[in-house]
């Protein structure tokens, strides 16, 4: 992969919690437009390794670089303006906020406040929310609460949506709603990481698969490939 | 039908922003500000002509109660209203603008107007530093910081002799004050400008972008962060603004009693009012602390000439007590639900 081709790049990514070492030494590289999901068992470092690269948690080695520019010591919302837009375990609207609201919020922080309330229409309607722009969020359902985060998502214009299990707890149709959104998303040219423990969500959807395990990363290729690999099926799926 | 076989029947894919040609089928009409600057404006006429046909003193002392708690109302409602930081100190910032004004005073001569200047200065400042606090401190915690800043600040001014310590400061009030038929009036006039100064501040932060980062960070900040909201910034701002105001309310304070001491600067009442003023009217709206300013404020005031102040903060809990039990989103909040 020629560095033109490179989107993101982790190199060396670490962090600890005191003594407790969460990630050692993540090297992940993403080629732009590219679809990669990432899995691995329950605190296994995938939540964490993503909260360093939107800049939640300050990475304590490595660096990191969106487009080659350094994200090392940015905020969340300078990342979020360089094209890093990212969804969260468990859907986190503004709650006093109406649907629309909640979607013209990063439009106006991104430099397009001027037709912010347009923009945001269409970005409703590209996820089925436009007839419900006036509701507040906790009148939507669940699903719906996951389509308003990837409206948030589509209006900062993202060259990388990283998705934090954004089908957690979703029916196998609401599962197929999301995957197909992700897939115009993609379509449309943004990068997307998918973190997810829905098996066939996953190898539906991307086209590369990295596994975590006790913080690092023990696989990286094709997903029928990685899958069938004696280390990811013994330390992911409990084979001996 | 799956993902991929939608995708391989060729429906087209997200219009990213940038490229997007859409029309808002609900796009919200603009802000009308200059109708309010002039009802603001007609109101604030209609007012100071009704009280000088009154002609009673006591109706300009009762109105410059009232607008200065709108002003510290409005100035709460910025950072605890928009932002949903607590600040329980607002005794701290209005006693600083308080004390700002008495210090310049003594060091150059300067009157009331360049007082408030200093004291939105000053108190600006010391909110802008409140600010840092929110790098650290969320919730209770930061609720109780800027407690400590006020009891602080109130221990600095205890001992600071220039300003008269805990004997308090004296400023003689002039006699006439042309073209105002009294003093009170002059005083009242003065407090009816910054509190239309204050609303039409607080207005402006709901309506434009900062007013909605302000509600973003208040109801998630870690997801306002991630949409790309700066919200250090942001805080600081507020804080900034919160704190200005605060002491802008308390400025014209030595001006009108004409002695102040730290006790009287640090009371309870101004950090009480400032708080319940917004709940009560419904926080998160400029509208919302003037209406509760103007009841509370007039309660008191009934309560004062009627009975005792003593009776004020009694008021005050009872009234809070019964609109968390009724109306916990406030009076607007009320009206909002039913209509």
């Amino acid at each position: 992969m020629s560095d033109a081709d490179v989107l993101l790049r982790a190199e060396g990514v670490g962090k600890r919690f005191g003594g407790f070492v969460a990630l050692q030494g993540v090297d992940i590289t993403l080629r732009a437009g590219e679809r990669l999901g990432l899995i691995g068992p329950n605190g296994s470092g995938k939540s964490t390794f993503v909260n360093c690269i939107s800049g939640d948690f300050a990475q304590h080695d490595g660096r990191v670089t969106l487009g080659g520019a350094a994200l090392n010591g940015l905020k969340p919302h300078r990342r979020a303006r360089l094209g890093l837009a990212r969804t969260f375990q468990l859907p986190q609207p503004f709650n006093s906020l109406s649907v629309l609201e909640n979607v013209r919020v990063p439009l106006l922080f991104s430099g397009q406040s001027g037709s912010a309330t347009a923009r945001a229409m269409h970005c409703l309607e590209q996820v089925e929310l436009a007839a419900k722009a006036e509701k507040l969020p906790r009148e939507l359902t669940q699903v719906e609460q996951r389509r308003l985060e990837l409206a948030r998502a589509i209006a900062l214009d993202p060259q990388l949506l990283i998705a934090d299990e954004a089908m957690a707890g979703l029916s196998h149709a609401e599962i197929d709603q999301i995957l197909l959104l992700l897939r115009r998303l993609n379509a449309a040219g943004t990068a997307v990481i998918m973190i997810e423990h829905i098996m066939r969500a996953v190898t539906e959807f991307a086209e590369r698969l990295v596994v975590f395990v006790a913080g690092r990363k023990i696989a990286d290729g094709e997903p029928r490939a990685v899958l069938s690999m004696p280390e990811v099926e013994g330390a992911y799926l409990g084979k001996q | 039908m799956s993902a991929t076989e939608d995708h391989v029947a060729g429906r087209p894919a997200i219009d990213r922003p940038a490229a997007a040609l859409a029309t808002a089928s609900r796009v919200a009409p603009p802000p009308r500000h200059l109708l309010f600057w002039l009802a603001a404006a007609g109101l604030g006429a209609a007012l100071v002509v009704g009280l000088r046909m009154i002609g009673n003193e006591y109706g300009y002392f009762a109105g410059y109660f009232i607008l200065q708690y709108i002003v510290l109302a409005s100035a709460w409602n910025i950072l605890g209203g928009y932002a949903g930081y607590v600040n329980f100190g607002a005794a701290g910032f209005m006693a600083a603008g308080a004390y700002t004004a008495i210090a310049l005073r003594k060091a150059t001569g300067l009157d009331l107007l360049p007082g408030i200047v200093a004291a939105a200065a000053v108190a600006g400042l010391l909110g802008l530093g409140t600010g840092y606090l929110t790098l650290r401190l969320r919730g209770v915690f930061f609720s109780i910081a800027t407690l400590c800043l006020a009891v602080v600040l109130q221990t600095l001014v205890v001992n600071w002799d220039y300003v008269g310590g805990s004997r308090g400061a004296y400023i003689v009030r002039p006699r006439e004050v042309p073209p105002f038929v009294s003093y009170g009036e002059y005083m009242f006039v003065v407090m009816l400008v910054l509190a239309i100064l204050a609303v039409g501040i607080s207005r402006t932060v709901e309506l434009t972008r900062l007013g909605r980062g302000l509600q973003a960070i208040r109801d998630n900040e870690r997801a306002a962060e991630a949409m790309g909201v700066p919200t250090l910034r942001l805080k600081l701002i507020a804080t900034t603004l919160c704190g200005a105001l605060m002491g802008v309310a308390g400025a014209p304070l030595p001006y009108y009693s004409g002695y102040l001491n730290p006790e009287a600067a640090f009371s309870l009442a101004y950090a009480v009012n400032a708080i319940a003023m917004p709940l009560i009217g419904g926080a998160g709206s400029w509208l919302g602390p003037v209406i509760g300013a103007v009841l509370l404020g007039g309660l008191q005031q009934a309560a004062t000439v009627t009975i005792s102040s003593a009776l004020n903060l009694w008021i005050v809990g009872w009234m809070l007590v019964i609109f968390v039990a009724v109306a916990p989103r406030g009076i607007l909040g009320w009206f909002r639900k039913r209509t």
